[in-house]
């Protein structure tokens, strides 16, 4: 990270990258990656009017902007995953034009996805070398020698992965660095990540970091994409940010504080959510008694009253999720109760809980929140169907007008109810998942990781959202593996430790670093 | 890796509109092979032919109604042939002219063990989470291996008149199966556009535990399929057996695969989820087509096996190429 410069937007000095193989004179001037004026449409919509980034060797790059910004194009144009309709990119010195990422790769650019797919039972050595493997006799894999390379690749890298641990042994952390080390053994100078952390916890975020942090230091440009902005000030040096298909603003990142940045994304200043009084002791819509589930969590008891955001806080694996999902009942707890309103819930029977009042915005969309094949309508009124139904059919009227007031109440940005779900933004999608909640009319909202994969001005609708329900008397239980998220929405913090409630705290006095603190 | 960023990225516009296209593109397909023929044999596109036609493909479309409900919800089918065969060879042993009873007591029957079978398969697969796959092909097995026993290798024939009507007679000029296919086709197409059942089937086989999640009850729902198409096995038994005047113990082998088939050509998807009862339709019709088509071309029924294998995989990979 260390860079001589002070508020310079144009130049870096790059005096810090002690490895340099190639051309080392001309790479401190020539920067990694020069994209200009990318524009791609679809079928007549831009999706990308004027893309532009400049990469520098041994930086982290941030490439920032909403959904919908056109960042995922911009990179896919970049590997070679769609063909631009005009632009030029600039690798060095060499125009070049990828027809497929296996091209962009042989000149040295690597993309690392949200949705990784390793082997699950082959070996880390043999991920690795998937498709190139080292033979005996151009017949037999040479499984030593491969083994022997790629312990030698991830500890040059300075990766903490052992070459013949199986895949599905490592965390979604390792999981990258994995991809990372491939990428290198390919050679690879850039390396484009997107959302690498979406899926990990705050520790493994470290490790990610990390490794980052070394392959900068051997002169790789790295293009970071993420919906987290206190990772991008953590990690990156230059930042770029796009809005609606363009180009806005460039520059180093210490040259900005958090709030140009939302500023630069959204388009327009955003104003944070302000919770509202201290809960007096209110009646308990939540009770919690010695809740356990055998290898997940342990003798858990907590109480929620009506009007208050309860956050949980703790690292992957303390147990959140599964706690949230056994109130639920998704889940049969071995041991202890849930009553919520007065009721007692039975395990394993997510349609009783919803009569109860409950509902749940789970932790993935994609896996278990949205029928993604199915319309908007579809989804939003998946729930309440059979309230409105006439001897099993369904009232289509009121299915109508139902979507109409939860697309217009949760500012669904869609051409159509029509629309499939899939084809929608991740913050548009999880206002559906929000939507076909409230058509329940819930008193208490379960809440996973709400804001997960999606921009900034979505997320700060979300947090209103939140804050408004329960200040209409309902209740709200949010898990999150964000700091910054659980201080902003939460009246008080449980914090969760291996399976175990460590502590609740006032979210309006608990810092960020005490959170972390008391977490790990 | 390409596969998912695409997946991820901006190349999704095209799936927006692909339902509706897809619907259409089968009718399109259709029209193509029907007027081929058309020109082929002056035969073909007579108004007895098209009878004909449609009362052979009555069978494989009452099958396919029952198919699509299971494949939507991500499952299959197997044991539909044999489930057939079962039935009808139980309904025929109510009223042949030594055993004769009313005939809705055949037809009670037969359609009874239909839906039995099939809510034994939706148990196992729903309350006991067998894959389908496995499920259905060991009732496939089992069904067969019934209705062998019972029958002990022999055909039931000298069935009674009224029964022998079901397969034979006419309603309004129509071949009394083709208004069964249309009936059960009808009904389906309401149940799954208009009922909240239908809903929770695309629900279930599009996301399952979303639509758990949801508040749907999941298992019945995927076990309920499972009945439907046993009972439309059994109805397409009864069918099959009055039309061929006897039931053979050796009846419905193999018709699984163009129900199956059907619903595939139809677009329905084998990832569940997505798909219609109208494709189906027009995926039975085209196989009948073709069969009818080829049969009056004089095309040797070998040939014919290895036309129709090409035909569907081709059919299939044209819709592939235009996504």
């Amino acid at each position: 990270m260390a860079s001589p410069q002070e508020g310079t937007i144009i130049e870096t000095a790059n005096m810090t990258s002690p490895v340099q193989t190639e051309q080392p004179a001309s790479a401190v001037e020539t920067p990694l990656l020069v994209a200009e004026g990318l524009t791609k449409s679809f079928s007549g919509v831009p999706a990308l009017r004027d893309g532009r980034l400049v990469l520098r060797r041994g930086t982290v790059h941030a490439l920032c902007g909403g959904n919908g910004a056109g960042k995922s194009t911009f990179l896919n144009i970049l590997m070679g995953l769609l063909r631009r309709d005009a632009g030029v990119v600039r690798l060095e010195t060499e125009n070049v034009e990828f027809r497929n990422p296996a091209e962009a790769l042989h000149h040295g650019i690597a993309m690392i996805t949200q949705e990784l797919s390793p082997i699950e039972d082959m070996t880390v050595a043999e991920n690795l070398y998937l498709g190139r493997e080292p033979r005996i006799g151009g017949v037999f894999v040479n499984f030593a020698l491969m083994a022997k390379n790629a312990a030698a690749l991830l500890r040059e890298l300075g990766f903490e992965v052992s070459a013949r641990a199986k895949m599905s042994a490592l965390s979604l952390a390792q999981v990258q660095l994995v991809e990372i080390a491939k990428a290198f053994s390919y050679n690879a100078e850039i390396v484009i990540m997107d959302e690498p952390t979406s899926a990990i916890g705050e520790h493994e975020v470290h490790v990610l970091f990390e490794a980052i942090r070394r392959i900068k230091t051997r002169g790789a440009g790295i293009i970071y994409v993420s919906h987290k902005l206190t990772e991008i000030f953590e990690i990156a040096d230059e930042y770029t940010v796009f809005r609606d298909g363009c180009f806005i603003e460039t520059g180093r990142i210490d040259s900005i504080n958090r709030k140009h940045l939302v500023t630069q994304i959204v388009g327009h200043e955003v104003t944070m959510v302000e919770k509202g009084e201290p809960v007096s002791a209110a009646s308990a819509l939540l009770e919690v008694s010695n809740l356990s589930r055998d290898g997940e969590f342990k003798e858990i008891s907590l109480r929620v009253a009506a009007g208050e955001v309860l956050g949980i806080y703790g690292l992957l694996g303390s147990g959140r999720t599964e706690f949230l999902e056994t109130i639920y009942g998704i889940r049969s707890p071995t041991n202890g109760e849930v009553v919520v309103d007065g009721a007692h819930v039975p395990p394993g029977n997510p349609k009783r809980s919803i009569r109860l009042g409950m509902a749940m915005v789970s932790e993935d969309r994609k896996e278990s929140g949205l029928v993604l094949s199915a319309s908007i309508a579809h989804n939003i009124t998946l729930s309440s169907l059979a309230r409105r139904a006439v001897g099993g059919f369904i009232d289509q009227k009121a299915e109508g007008e139902t979507v109409k007031k939860m697309m217009q109440s949760q500012r669904i940005k869609a051409r159509s109810p029509r629309m499939a779900v899939e084809n929608l933004s991740g913050g548009n999608q999880q206002k559906v998942v929000f939507a076909r909640c409230l058509t329940t009319n819930p008193r208490l909202l379960l809440c996973d990781e709400p804001t997960r994969g999606i921009d900034e001005g979505s997320k700060q609708e979300i947090y209103n959202f939140v804050r408004k329900f329960a200040a209409e008397g309902n209740a709200v239980l949010v898990v999150s593996s964000e700091a910054p998220e659980i201080l902003q929405v939460s009246d008080r913090i449980a914090i969760f430790k291996k399976g175990r409630l460590a502590e609740i705290v006032d979210g309006r006095t608990t810092t960020q670093k005490a959170l972390m603190d008391l977490a790990s | 890796m390409e596969y998912q960023i695409t997946r991820d990225g901006t190349l999704s516009i095209t799936r927006t509109i692909s339902p509706l296209v897809k619907s259409f593109s089968i009718v399109i397909v259709f029209l193509a092979i029907s007027i081929f023929f058309t020109f082929a044999n002056q035969y073909f596109l007579t108004w007895s032919n098209w009878l004909n036609l449609l009362r052979q493909s009555s069978i494989n479309g009452i099958l396919a109604v029952g198919m699509t409900f299971v494949i939507l919800t991500k499952g299959i089918d197997l044991s539909v042939g044999s489930v057939m065969s079962i039935s009808g060879m139980i309904a025929a042993s109510l009223v042949t002219t030594t055993n004769e009873h009313f005939v809705l007591i055949a037809i009670v029957a037969g359609l009874g063990t239909g839906a039995a079978l099939g809510l034994i398969n939706g148990l196992i697969v729903a309350r006991i989470n067998v894959p389908p796959f496995v499920a259905t092909l060991g009732m496939l097995s089992m069904a067969r291996g019934m209705t062998l026993i019972f029958s002990q290798g022999r055909p039931t024939a000298n069935l009674s008149a009224p029964f022998r009507w079901i397969g034979g007679g006419d309603i309004l000029s129509l071949p009394a199966p083709v208004v069964i296919l249309f009936v059960v086709f009808g009904l389906g197409w309401v149940v799954l556009s208009y009922t909240t059942f239908g809903r929770y089937i695309y629900a279930v086989g599009g996301n399952e535990k979303a639509a758990r999640t949801s508040g749907v009850s999941t298992r019945i729902i995927t076990g309920s399929t499972y009945v439907i198409s046993g009972l439309l096995a059994g109805l397409a038994g009864l069918v099959l057996t009055s039309r061929t005047t006897a039931a053979l113990p050796q009846a419905g082998i193999g018709y699984e695969l163009d129900a199956i088939a059907a619903v595939v050509i139809g677009g329905t998807s084998l990832a569940g989820g997505r798909g219609s009862l109208v494709g189906s339709l027009f995926g039975a019709l085209i196989i009948g087509t073709i069969n009818n088509g080829m049969d009056l071309m004089d095309v040797s029924s070998y040939y014919q096996q290895l036309l129709k294998g090409a035909i569907i995989v081709a059919a299939v990979i044209a819709d592939q190429l235009r996504k």
